[in-house]
This record gives structure tokens, C-alpha cells and sequence, in this order.
């Protein structure tokens, strides 16, 4: 079965005209039909950027040097503006983290909503109004009719939040990508959220990308884990083995650095250190400079290879089952 | 709403009261108008009578009340010079004005706000960097200067410009109005450009100023995302919120264009409010000076209460008296 999203060893720069900086090194990640795939990282490691790149709204100086977006085996990268344009919001959709600021403060919803819908549709104000309250209705948001007429100032951030992501699911796209989407919204609220978009892309087969650095929630939403670190994905694979027995180091660390029950009083681990500069990364594995079980060979940079048929990693070490 | 409304027009009295009195003494230190009035051979009994009928020989404050009654009855005085009520001078010499400053604000928008887009655009241009120097230049260099060059160079020089007057007017509804022919509005386009050039400095910049954040902001980004096309994006979801500030601003700014429009019009002799209050101090007529600057206060005023409903209109999170969520 071929994925829904396939992305493939995706390398984004910004160029300048005195110095390149390569944020992302090669991230492969794949969504399927109606997965949720987590994509983890400390602060600073690509998530976002990868994001802007699969839907091509990096703002400049930023450009996709290298690699395959592949949308149903269609190579993304390669299409005209227009075709483009047309992708987005119809068939990549994107939620962003803050809701205080991903609503336009001065338009109505329904104006936000109208011009979404007829950004690939053509259609009259009176059926756009009409789609427009059938979908804020499925993001259970009480009275629709009367919330159109509302500004974004005038809901809450779960509102908004949800508002937004009425917006992502009007045209039924094939993939959300969904960056920190709860992160700026309270515990309950994140919660009522998470399985709210859970939910709805579950019944209709949407691939979600759950960006986060929170391991809490991927655990408790993802099927599957990819973890980036330094402008690579260096591990992916089904959630839970993920979790139950990380393969990198790094992801290891990831784990062991959350506060988890009955731990109480013990010292969390840290992962020693902290992630280089993109302009002083190492030239071999990037992780090397902080992980324990770095050897000569780290020093060159390791390829992502197939542990097993769902699961690849990117070191030359994997650690094995139990050990730590 | 209409509790805000009540306060700024019970505050605009206030203001308008203090104003009343400083102009009035401030305009009673200078000079005496009686000698412009009496001939030179005027002796001391035909002196005293022409002062006793102007009023002047009353105490200061005395007049002052007797002007602030009349005032309350929408009597300004009558000027001395036309001998007719100094009110009905303004409003005949204000159209001609306001053709000038309403012209001058379109050409400040029409020019500045595509300018300023575009360099808000494209950033690092050189054209770009030009569009910033003419505005930087147009801000500082003084209008006098500006127009007098103009008349040199485009009337004097290449005579391709009238220098003076209004041209041929057209009456419409009772109001003589230049824009509507073809002379008129040859005679109305170096004034009326030289008037704007302050206005479309600052369009420039806060529109580029303005674009610079707006761009980059998360809702434009996500309308990006949902496929709204970039012509949508920039003429509704950009524009609404880069024309609060530039209102704002120009409502302000406006006043003083009309305030300030006596330079323009001294030089290009334009007929307006300015030219007359020129000609009333070379005078001294003391009631059309007092006149002219209550009426440019009043109307500094109401501007800034419209300005503010205005803003509150086009701003949904503003509302106005309080009550901010
Ligand atoms: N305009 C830019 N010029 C240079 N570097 C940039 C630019 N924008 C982003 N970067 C770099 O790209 C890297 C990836 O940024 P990104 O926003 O994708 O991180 P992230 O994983 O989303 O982090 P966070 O969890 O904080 O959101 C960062 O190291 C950042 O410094
Ligand atoms: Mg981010």
C-alpha cells in the first residue's frame, strides 16, 4: 500500500548571500491513510520547517535544496504555483499552534470561512454559509449561525483552536499537518482538542502529522513515532515500540527526560549537553558530541536503516531491546 | 457608543472655551486695527468714534464676553475689512480649500499606498530604497521650497503648469469647483501635489511599516495554507489591517492639511481659507483672524471624534468607551 504523504530525504536551506545555513539534512518521514504520525523534537530541530516545506510556504530565504514530497505518489515539489496553491487547504491542510494568531482579527469567521471554501470552490455566499455551519457544527462549536458573524477576539482559544481546525477539514484534505497544535491552549482544553481532531480524522481517513515536543501526547494519540533531531529524522516506527524500546540514543533520552508515575523523587536524566548550532553541527552523526555510546565510527554520518519492516533508525549502534 | 460620543462633545466645549480665550487675547495683543480704518487725516474726535463703533473701547474682557455670547449664537463678527459677517467669508473661501485638501489626501492614498506596498514587498530593492529616500526627502524638505521649485520648473521654466488661481470652475449645487474641468484641474494639480507630498510620506511608511509585520503574520500564513489566492490575501486579509493605522494617522493629519494649506495657497494663490487669513493679518481683521482659527479648532475637533468612530469601525476589537475584552 502506498502512503498517502511520502516524504523523502527532504533537505531545506536558508540561502544567503554570504552564508548557507542547512536546517534540514534529510528528513524521510510517510504517512497512511487515516494515521496519525507523531513528529518529535526538542525546540529548534525542524519540526515547523518541515511542516513549510512539505506544503511549500517557506518564507524566503528558506528553499527545499534536495528530496521528494510525494502526495499519492505525485511529486509535489515540482508543481506550478497555481497547481500548488490549489493543493493547499484542499489537499494539505495545516493547523498551526497559537490560535490567538492564526485567526485574521479584523475578518468575521465567515469572511475567514468564505474565502477558504471558495479558494478551490466556486460558490454563493448562501451554500458557502451553509458548509461554513455544517462544519463548525461537526467541531462542536454551539450555535454556529450566531459565531459567524463573530471576530476571532471574541471567542476562546479552544474556539479559535477549534474554528481553525473547522477551516483544515472544509475541503476533506488527504493530510493535516498539525504543528503544536494544544501546546498554547490549557490541560482540559488540550485534551477536549487532541481527541476531537483524533476523532475526526479517524472517520474519515485523513493522515494527520501531530507535531510536538510533548511525548505525553503522541503517546497517547500517534500510531506512529518519528524523532528529529537536528534537521534529521533519526528514528521511526510504530508508537510503541518506540517507546517500549527506543533504538537511538536519542530517543532514549527523549523518554527517559519525562517526569513518568511513581518516579517521585528521583532525579530525572537529562541528556547531557545540548543540541549544536546548525552552523557547528558535526560532520558524522550529529547526536555524537552528547551520546554515551558514541565510537569512531560516529564520526562519519549514519544512514536510516531498517531495523525491522516498520521500523528504521539512524545509527550505527541501535540500542537493543532492554538494554539502556 | 452614545455615552462616548456625549463625553468627547462635552470635552471638545471645554477645549473649544479655552480656545476662545487665547486666540481672542492673544489676537488683541497685536496691533491696533484702528489705524488701518481711519484715514491719515483723522483727528482725535473722528479716532475716538471709529473706535467707540468697532467696539474697541470697552474693557478686554468685556468685549470678550460680548464676542463669546455672539459666538453662542453662531456669530463670529463681522470682518472689518469686507464689513460682512466673517463666518460667511469662510464657508465662501472654504470649498476652494477643501478641493485642494481632499485632492491632495487622494493623491497622498493613490501614490503612497501602492508604493508603500511595494516596498513593504520587496524590501531589499533598490526601488525599494528609491520610494524610501523620496519619502524621507518629501517629509523633510519645506513645502514653500518644494513649491516654488514647482512653479519654476514646470511653470516659469518648461511653462507647462499654470502658476496661479483656480482656472475655470463649474458651479455645482452653489459651490464653485475646479476638479470638474479641464483647466481647473490643470491649475489644481501642482498645488494639490505640493499640499500632499507630507500625507503621502507617511502612507509610504506606514504602509511599508505596516506590510513588513502584516506578511509575516500567522493569519496571513494560514490563509496561505487554505489556498486563498494571493491577490484575496492582499487586497482583503492584508489591507484590513494595514489601513486602521494609515486612517488613523491621515484623519489626524488631515486637520492640519487644511490648516496648513495657507502656505500652499500664498504661494500658488489659490483662493482658499489660507489665502484669506493671509490677506485678513496683513490687515489686522482681528474678527476674521478669531474666525479662522475657532473654526480651524472646531474643526480639528470633530475630525478627531470622527477619526475615533471611524477606528472603531474598522477595528473590531476596538469598542468604543471602555469595555475592552
Ligand atoms: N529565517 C531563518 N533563517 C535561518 N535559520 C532559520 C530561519 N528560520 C528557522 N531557522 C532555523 O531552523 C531550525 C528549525 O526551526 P523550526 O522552527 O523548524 O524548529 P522546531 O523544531 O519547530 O522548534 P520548536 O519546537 O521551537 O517549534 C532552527 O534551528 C532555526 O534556528
Ligand atoms: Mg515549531
Amino acid at each position: 500500500m502506498t502512503s498517502v504523504l511520502n516524504v523523502k530525504d527532504l533537505h531545506t536551506s536558508f540561502v544567503m548571500p554570504d552564508l548557507t545555513i542547512a536546517a534540514l539534512q534529510g528528513v524521510s518521514l510517510s504517512v497512511d491513510k487515516g494515521e496519525i504520525l507523531g513528529l518529535v523534537g526538542e525546540s529548534g530541530s525542524g519540526k515547523t520547517l518541515t511542516g513549510f516545506s512539505i506544503n511549500r510556504l517557506l518564507s524566503a530565504p528558506g528553499r527545499v535544496v534536495q528530496g521528494e514530497v510525494l502526495l499519492h505518489g505525485q511529486d509535489v515539489l515540482s508543481l506550478g504555483e497555481e497547481d500548488m496553491r490549489h493543493l493547499r487547504g484542499r489537499r494539505i491542510a495545516m493547523i498551526f499552534q497559537d490560535p490567538m494568531m492564526t485567526l485574521n482579527p479584523v475578518l468575521r469567521i465567515e469572511t475567514q470561512m468564505r474565502d477558504a471554501l471558495r479558494a478551490h470552490e466556486k460558490m454563493s455566499k448562501a451554500m458557502a454559509r451553509t458548509r461554513a455551519i455544517a462544519a463548525l457544527d461537526e467541531v462542536g462549536i454551539p450555535a454556529p449561525e450566531s459565531r459567524l458573524r463573530s471576530y476571532p477576539h471574541e471567542l476562546s482559544g479552544g474556539m479559535r483552536q477549534r474554528v481553525a481546525i473547522a477551516i483544515a477539514l472544509l475541503h476533506q484534505p488527504d493530510v493535516i499537518i498539525a504543528d503544536e497544535p494544544t501546546t498554547a491552549l490549557d490541560v482540559t482544553i488540550q485534551g477536549q482538542i487532541l481527541s476531537l481532531v483524533q476523532n475526526l480524522c479517524r472517520d474519515r481517513g485523513t493522515a494527520l502529522i501531530w507535531i510536538t515536543h510533548d511525548l505525553a501526547v503522541v503517546a497517547g494519540i500517534a500510531d506512529r513515532l518519528a524523532v528529529m533531531y537536528a534537521g534529521r529524522v533519526v528514528e521511526i516506527g510504530p508508537v510503541d515500540d518506540l517507546l517500549d524500546a527506543p533504538a537511538h540514543p536519542y530517543t532514549r533520552g527523549l523518554i527517559d527526560s519525562v517526569p513518568a508515575r511513581g518516579q517521585r523523587g528521583q532525579r530525572l536524566k537529562q541528556i547531557p549537553g545540548r543540541m549544536p548550532a546548525l552552523t557547528e553541527l558535526p560532520v558524522g552523526c550529529s547526536f555524537a558530541p552528547r551520546c554515551e555510546h558514541a565510537k569512531a565510527a560516529c564520526a562519519a554520518l549514519p544512514d536510516m536503516t531498517a531495523l525491522d519492516a516498520e521500523r528504521s533508525v539512524r545509527c550505527f549502534y541501535p540500542l537493543a531491546e532492554g538494554s539502556a | 457608543m452614545a455615552e462616548f460620543i456625549i463625553k468627547r462633545v462635552l470635552q471638545a466645549m471645554v477645549v473649544l472655551l479655552i480656545m476662545t480665550v487665547l486666540v481672542f487675547f492673544g489676537v488683541n495683543v497685536i496691533g491696533n486695527p484702528v489705524y488701518i480704518f481711519a484715514s491719515s487725516e483723522c483727528d482725535q474726535a473722528c479716532l475716538t468714534k471709529t473706535i467707540a463703533e468697532l467696539g474697541l473701547d470697552r474693557p478686554l474682557w468685556e468685549q470678550y464676553f460680548v464676542f463669546l455670547s455672539n459666538l453662542l449664537q453662531g456669530d463670529l463678527g463681522n470682518s472689518f475689512t469686507h464689513g460682512i459677517p466673517a463666518l460667511s467669508l469662510i464657508f465662501e473661501r472654504l470649498p476652494a480649500t477643501l478641493e485642494l485638501a481632499i485632492c491632495a489626501l487622494a493623491m497622498a492614498l493613490g501614490f503612497g499606498l501602492p508604493l508603500g506596498i511595494w516596498a513593504g514587498l520587496h524590501p531589499d530593492t533598490i526601488i525599494s530604497r528609491c520610494i524610501m529616500a523620496f519619502s524621507m526627502i518629501a517629509f523633510s524638505l519645506p513645502v514653500f521650497w518644494i513649491g516654488l521649485i514647482m512653479i519654476l520648473t514646470f511653470s516659469v521654466q518648461l511653462g507647462w503648469m499654470p502658476a496661479v488661481g483656480r482656472g475655470d470652475t463649474v458651479d455645482v449645487f452653489g459651490t464653485e469647483l475646479s476638479a470638474l474641468t479641464l483647466d481647473g484641474l490643470h491649475h489644481l494639480v501642482m498645488p494639490a501635489f505640493t499640499l500632499s507630498l507630507i500625507m503621502m510620506a507617511i502612507v509610504i511608511r506606514l504602509t511599508r511599516a505596516g506590510m513588513r509585520e502584516v506578511i509575516f503574520a500567522d493569519y496571513i500564513k494560514f490563509a496561505r495554507a487554505n489556498g486563498i489566492r494571493e491577490r484575496r490575501i492582499l487586497t482583503t486579509h492584508v489591507m484590513k489591517n494595514l489601513l486602521i493605522p494609515i486612517v488613523t494617522v491621515l484623519g489626524m493629519e488631515f486637520g492640519g492639511v487644511i490648516a496648513f494649506a495657507v502656505v500652499v495657497e500664498s504661494i500658488f494663490s489659490w483662493p482658499g481659507v489660507g489665502k484669506m487669513l493671509i490677506d485678513a493679518i496683513g490687515v489686522l481683521d482681528r474678527p476674521l483672524i478669531v474666525a479662522y482659527l475657532i473654526f480651524v479648532v472646531f474643526m480639528f475637533v470633530v475630525l478627531n471624534l470622527l477619526v475615533d468612530i471611524l477606528y472603531s469601525l474598522l477595528d473590531p476589537r476596538v469598542r468604543l468607551g471602555g469595555n475592552q475584552t
